[in-house]
């Protein structure tokens, strides 16, 4: 089911248009990628779901229905500008947004506590925002991101500015989120992490969106006919008797393993490339390459702007 | 709004708890009593340095005439050294050269010499004991021609004062007895409170707005509150701590006026046993006389004052200036609030704050003419206009004489222009405070207040 759907989203400011005609359509307990290059319109997009601001056409719904001033209390949103008020303490800056959140005081201490234990922060409670390091002011951000155990999440770029380290943890409290049921947005330019993380992904360019759907399923569409084929055998034979419609992209040779890329013209076939190859190396694997979402982006991005 | 009052709740309380909340509070009473005290005090406090000061005088009329001080000294020189003991100034004894000229009582005038500026208590004295001796040799002269030895002290009682009441009717025609210095006075101080409050309170949330802005805290808090709550949390919840410090300077200033009101009555009662006292004791009575009418005189001023202020129409004055700081300060904050959100820098929020503040600017410089002049055109229209009504009209307040349909009326559109105006500046700053790193120009501003927002 969708849990959110933004429909034919247009947004035009003085000298630029932010958005024309976007629909995206986020399905419950899904980790929902929303990339483009900085600049296509995804902080557009995303304050327009957040209510920050207002579509010139187009409507979000939320639970199937329109988007209402109450449902910033099912969403939380964590911001690519992001900060906290510098002289005030941890925890009553915690509590003060899980209030307007509409967490009542009490709700908001209990839930607050049970975050700082797990994080292990405890003793910030009565530190001033200005005493944490950058890293640590993130992690307070996050548990007030989430306090409030909103249905949908939106993290912008939520891991610039963190070490790997903290960066990970992040990563599995997204999926442990993504665990107990929440739905999530998420936008970065981290394509690693979208691998890893994203369910589906839209991709917006220049205020449009140009790519759309299931990770798996883009990155099979943009495959190049490009494969890994390990052997044991002599690099300069291969490459002295393959046929021309197969191309090396790669090599590597090891004591033992030697590893070689192959794109192949379409047209040709698996098979006929293997029977090339076989004559002069004995193969011990071979897998088609799939391309990164970094591939992809660039590509896609770069098509889009030609 | 529930969530605007949580927002109020926090601007509040930060402020108010913060040391310097308390601190400022406190210390500007004594600090505007100092200012208002201090000079006073100092002139009081006597010069401690002697002095000696040469006198050359070609009239001979003054030699040894001169009456001298504890510190200040007269030596008479011949008038031959005039021009050797100005030259060796500095490196004499003498702190100056007084010359008095053979023609002075005809042209009234002598010159002091001196290496430095001379003090003015120095100046003052001579030219006083100057004017003394010579009137008193004019009024010898007179003396002498008309044949009447008592002359002086008839012509003395025919010295007369005379105490001018201003006598105020209000509208049922009955008496009050008013003072047009007192207030005059009592209208500067609360134009110029008001005119305070609105910038420094205005300017706390301006800075607020920025704060929020370069923390990049506010598009964490616009995901749960909606700007216009936020902004109007944040201006209520600054007013509030305005009222607080009103609040506490009333409670202080009215226990400070019932404490020296009992004070002075005491005062009085000891003042009269103690002139009961010294006639029964001949010898200090002399000296004791000319202090003790001294004293109940004083007394009687400040008896006086003290009547005065009862007699200004309290009750309106104080919900006025509430009104009207409130009403200003909506106003001027709005603004302010709204430049907050435009701007990246304190820098750039100069080139907005002066376009803005000049009404403020000019209705404190215009207050003077008002307070001599509380009903005339200028005093009526600038009480009108709404970004000047606030500081006038509550210094035209203590004078007691503005109809109340003026009051209403200033008022009402007071209230109008603080609608509209929030209407605008709630654009501007819904606009502005998510625009980062994007310099603000009133061009710019103008297209904000045509985008959609919520």
């Amino acid at each position: 089911m969708e849990l959110l759907q933004a429909q034919n989203i247009e947004k035009n400011y003085a000298e630029h248009r932010a958005l024309t005609d976007v629909s995206i359509s986020v399905e419950e307990g899904q980790v929902f990628g929303l990339l483009g290059p900085n600049g296509a319109g995804k902080t557009t997009l995303i304050r327009i779901i957040n209510q920050i601001t207002a579509p010139d056409n187009g409507i979000v719904l939320f639970e199937g229905r329109p988007l209402r001033g109450s449902d910033v209390e099912k969403i939380g949103y964590l911001p690519e500008e992001r900060g906290l008020y510098k002289k005030m303490k941890v925890g009553e800056q915690a509590l003060y947004l899980a209030r307007l959140k509409g967490l009542s005081r009490h709700e908001a201490l209990k839930r607050l506590k049970y975050w700082f234990e797990k994080f292990e922060i405890q003793t910030w409670w009565n530190k001033k925002v200005m005493e944490l390091s950058k890293g640590m002011q993130q992690k307070v951000q996050f548990i007030c991101t989430v306090l409030h155990e909103p249905q949908l999440l939106i993290f912008d770029e939520p891991f610039s500015g963190f070490d790997p380290i903290n960066s990970n943890m992040m990563k599995d409290e997204i999926l442990e989120l993504k665990a107990k049921g929440a739905t999530i947005i998420f936008s970065t330019h981290d394509m690693a992490s979208v691998e890893e993380l994203c369910d589906h992904i839209a991709l917006i360019n220049k205020s449009k969106k140009i790519l759309d759907g299931k990770v798996d399923d883009i990155r099979n569409q943009y495959k190049n006919n490009n494969f890994e084929i390990t052997y044991e055998g002599n690099y300069g034979t291969i490459s002295s008797n393959l046929p021309n419609e197969f191309q090396i992209i790669d090599h590597t040779e090891n004591h033992q393993v030697n590893t070689i890329k192959i794109h192949h013209e379409a047209g040709h076939t698996n098979s006929e490339m293997l029977a090339a190859l076989l004559p002069y190396a004995e193969i011990t694997s071979f897998r088609e390459i799939i391309p990164s979402m970094n591939e992809v982006f660039i590509r896609v991005v770069e098509e889009a702007n030609r | 709004m529930n969530k605007a009052f949580i927002v109020l709740q926090r601007e509040y309380l930060t402020r108010v708890k913060k040391k310097s909340f308390l601190i400022a509070t406190l210390i500007t009473p004594i600090f505007m009593l100092a200012v208002t005290i201090l000079p006073g005090y100092l002139a009081t406090v006597d010069d401690k340095e002697s002095r000696t000061i040469a006198v050359i005088d070609e009239t001979s009329l003054f030699l040894n005439n001169l009456p001298e001080t504890q510190y200040t000294k007269f030596h008479y020189l011949p008038v031959e050294q005039l021009q050797s003991t100005r030259n060796s100034l500095g490196k004499n004894n003498y702190y100056a050269v007084l010359h008095i000229p053979a023609n002075i009582l005809t042209t009234n005038k002598a010159e002091i010499y001196a290496d430095k500026q001379v003090t003015f208590d120095i100046k003052e004295y001579i030219q006083s004991k100057l004017g003394t001796e010579i009137e008193r040799l004019k009024k010898a002269k007179i003396i002498a021609a008309t044949g009447m030895p008592d002359l002086e002290q008839k012509l003395e009682k025919t010295r007369t004062n005379i105490d001018l009441s201003t006598i105020r009717l209000d509208s049922s025609g009955n008496a009050q007895s008013g003072s047009a210095e007192m207030s005059m006075v009592v209208g500067y101080i609360a134009g110029f409170m008001i005119y305070m409050f609105i910038f420094i309170y205005g300017s706390f949330v301006m800075r607020g707005v920025m704060e929020e802005k370069s923390n990049r805290i506010v598009e964490v808090i616009v995901s749960s509150v909606k700007p216009f709550q936020l902004m109007l949390g944040k201006i209520m919840g600054i007013a509030l701590v305005g009222l607080t410090q009103v609040a506490i300077w009333v409670i202080i200033g009215a226990g400070a006026m019932t404490g020296i009101k009992a004070f002075y009555a005491n005062d009085n009662i000891a003042a009269v046993q103690a002139q009961n006292i010294m006639s029964s004791n001949g010898v200090v009575q002399e000296q004791m006389i000319q202090q003790a009418p001294a004293a109940t005189h004083s007394n009687e001023a400040i008896t006086h004052i003290f009547s005065m202020i009862d007699n200004l129409p309290i009750p309106l004055l104080i919900g006025c200036f509430i009104f009207f700081f409130l009403g200003g300060y909506l106003l001027y904050s709005s603004m302010m609030g709204a430049i907050g959100a435009a701007v990246d820098s304190e820098e750039d929020a100069q080139q907005f704050m002066l376009p803005v503040t000049i009404p403020l600017i000019l209705s404190i410089v215009i207050l003077v003419s008002i307070a001599k002049n509380p009903e005339g055109p200028l005093a009526f229209w600038t009480s009108l206009i709404p970004f000047t009504s606030p500081v006038i009209m509550i210094a035209r307040i203590p004078f007691g004489g503005v109809p109340t349909w003026q009051i209403i009326l200033s008022m009402a559109i007071l209230v109008a222009t603080i609608v509209g105006m929030i209407w605008v500046t709630g654009k501007i700053y819904r606009t502005g405070i998510l625009m980062y790193g994007k310099k603000a120009s009133w061009k710019e501003i103008w297209k904000w207040l045509r985008y959609n927002n919520y």
